[in-house]
């Protein structure tokens, strides 16, 4: 636990200091909003290998790190970016190429299991996937989990409901804790020391970042510690959990942010057509990630046209009748 | 009256919607028969997302559940705990109809969207469950939209993402799972629902010019025909509602 005043640093610090070699960790925001994009592009442009990723929905963050090489294990429930890609498109590639491991899960049960992880606890029960082959097909063999410490001994397990019949239920599937490394979030606004105030839809942030060792914000705005003190019913994650702030406008870009952009279609479009090829996509990680020193260079890249367009309306908090086709 | 067969799938779904009912949404043809139902039969009804999102005003059609447009004066914006508790809640749950899609399905309504071939090796991915197996899990109704090709209508899937009726008659007893399962299958040439005593998929209308023979070549296994009528195209009305009120910009249709 971090209860530092100013916990401020930048992006590459921070992605140096808690994204290591084969640690375990989870990106926040849901297919195209909110996903901690900067961050990401940043753990690839350090070339960090070998990740295991915790992932429900986290679309275009989950490609772009399987794409740039960083992921070797996956637990995941779905891999799609919407209308963009209804599948992952580096996802299935890497997948059908046998690059990455994959264990497959629910978007209930990913978030039950960061849930578990915030509390502490070994499992929560639910009955998502009973008779399916989720529970019946692990993706990590026994020999894989018994390896590593960080891994349960079964991927789900199916108990008869202890309290006999209570609630009408029979049955339940036990779904196991998790709990990162690390957990990436990109949130609205965030002060020095890390209380974060996230606009919108939440999806599983707040689980994620509570069920982690290390939590990394970065963020649309920067506030002194005294502003988001004011109207706190409005925050959603406390400082004590937080260990680095960055801050970072456009750091969801090219996903959405809610009241601040849109999702870029063109960026996104442009993605699934080289993504599709490696020799293209090799030259898009070229051209767009490592020959961007940092963010900012990306946005400047983008051009001021661009991102003007996709500037969110502020009373709907998204870019109205932008060209989306 | 011209129509696309698009818009044909998306107002046979929008006419089951009831006004009570909470309508849970996945990506592309499912949301937009929710804000078609919405917008023509069933204005009362409540559309939702797994994202936590829930009464949304929909004044541009989400390409993504995640998107920024479902947050938009909302009831209330949560999370995926507060979606995936709203289908199970003892209140709000038996109102809830899932739409869902799969790249496979058999006979007993079951889905497949993981993959194709071996699980540890697949020959193709998908993107997997996301909240689909959850939602089939948990709710009494659902609607399934799917293309009518044999390689999709299979005696055996490759991989059981979501529950449909699993085996059969009381295989969702069996298995520990509640009531519920798909009460229709929409695709590009059949409406297919399915018998209340053995749970088995039946043909229950076909599209005009569409022969319940021409259907029964483009499924791995045979259903029983003999319900089947003609459906009902969309009206004039139906149209210009869908058109005009849930995709001006044909980002869907």
């Amino acid at each position: 636990m971090n209860l530092k005043q100013d916990k401020v640093t930048d992006l590459a610090t921070a992605v140096k200091t808690y994204i290591k070699d084969g640690c375990h960790i989870s990106i926040g925001g849901f297919t195209i909003n909110r996903n901690p994009m900067a961050a990401v592009y940043e753990i690839i442009r350090q070339r960090v290998k070998n990740i295991h990723l915790y992932a429900h929905s986290n679309g275009q963050g989950v490609d772009e790190l399987i794409g740039g090489g960083s992921i070797s294990n996956l637990e995941i429930a779905y891999g799609g970016s919407g209308k963009f890609a209804a599948t992952c498109i580096r996802f299935r590639k890497a997948v059908q190429e046998n690059l990455v491991t994959v264990e497959d899960y629910t978007n209930y049960q990913m978030t039950l299991r960061f849930l578990a992880g915030s509390m502490g606890i070994p499992f929560l029960p639910t009955r998502s996937s009973l008779g399916t082959d989720i529970i019946n097909k692990w993706g990590f063999s026994h020999k894989m989990r018994g390896d590593s410490p960080k891994l349960p001994d079964s991927k789900l397990v199916e108990m008869d409901n202890p309290f006999k019949g209570w609630c009408d239920v029979e049955k339940v599937v036990l779904v196991p804790a998790i709990n990162p490394d690390v957990t990436i979030i990109h949130v609205q606004q965030a002060d020095r020391r890390g209380n974060c105030r996230i606009q919108g839809l939440t999806f599983a942030d707040v689980e994620q970042a509570k069920s982690a060792e290390h939590v990394i914000v970065t963020c649309e705005e920067l506030c002194d510690n005294e502003v988001l003190k004011r109207d706190s019913h409005q925050n959603q994650i406390p400082f004590i959990h937080i260990d680095a702030v960055v801050h970072l406008p456009y750091g969801a870009y090219p996903t959405a942010c809610y009241k601040y952009y849109d999702y870029d279609p063109r960026y996104l479009k442009d993605y699934a057509e080289k993504a599709k090829d490696d020799i293209s996509y090799g030259k898009y990680l070229d051209s767009m990630i490592y020959g961007c020193p940092d963010h900012a260079e990306l946005i400047k890249k983008i051009g001021q046209e661009q991102m003007s367009r996709i500037s969110a309306d502020p009373e709907t908090g998204y870019a109205k009748n932008l060209d989306r086709r | 009256m011209d129509y696309t067969l698009k818009e044909m799938m998306t107002i046979m779904a929008a006419r089951e919607i009831r006004n009570s009912d909470i309508v849970f949404c996945g990506t592309g043809i499912s949301m937009l028969a929710a804000m078609a139902a919405k917008n023509i039969n069933a204005p009362e009804s409540v559309i939702f997302f797994e994202t936590g999102a829930i009464d949304s005003r929909l004044e541009e059609i989400p390409l993504a559940v995640g998107d920024s447009r479902v947050m938009y004066q909302t009831s209330a914006n949560g999370g995926l705990l507060d979606a995936f508790a709203t289908m199970q809640n003892k209140v709000t749950g038996k109102h809830v109809i899932g739409i869902l899609g799969a790249a496979q399905v058999d006979k007993f309504g079951n889905l497949n969207s993981t993959v194709i071939g071996d699980y540890n090796s697949p020959s193709i991915r998908f993107s997997g469950s996301g909240g689909g197996c959850d939602v089939a899990s948990f709710v009494p109704r659902s609607i399934i939209f799917m293309q009518h090709e044999k390689r999709k209508f299979v005696n055996r899937l490759d991989y059981l993402t979501s529950p449909g009726y699993l085996d059969g008659p009381g295989g969702r007893k069996r298995a520990g799972l509640p009531d519920g399962g798909p009460v229709m299958l929409i695709t590009n040439l059949a409406v297919m629902r399915f018998d209340d005593i053995t749970k088995e998929m039946y043909l229950s209308a076909f599209y005009p010019g569409v022969s319940p023979v021409d259907i029964l070549e483009k499924m791995e296994f045979k259903v029983d025909i003999s319900r089947a009528t003609e459906a009902t195209p969309p009206t004039e009305e139906e149209l210009w509602l869908l058109r005009e009120k849930c995709d001006h910009q044909r980002l869907i249709l």
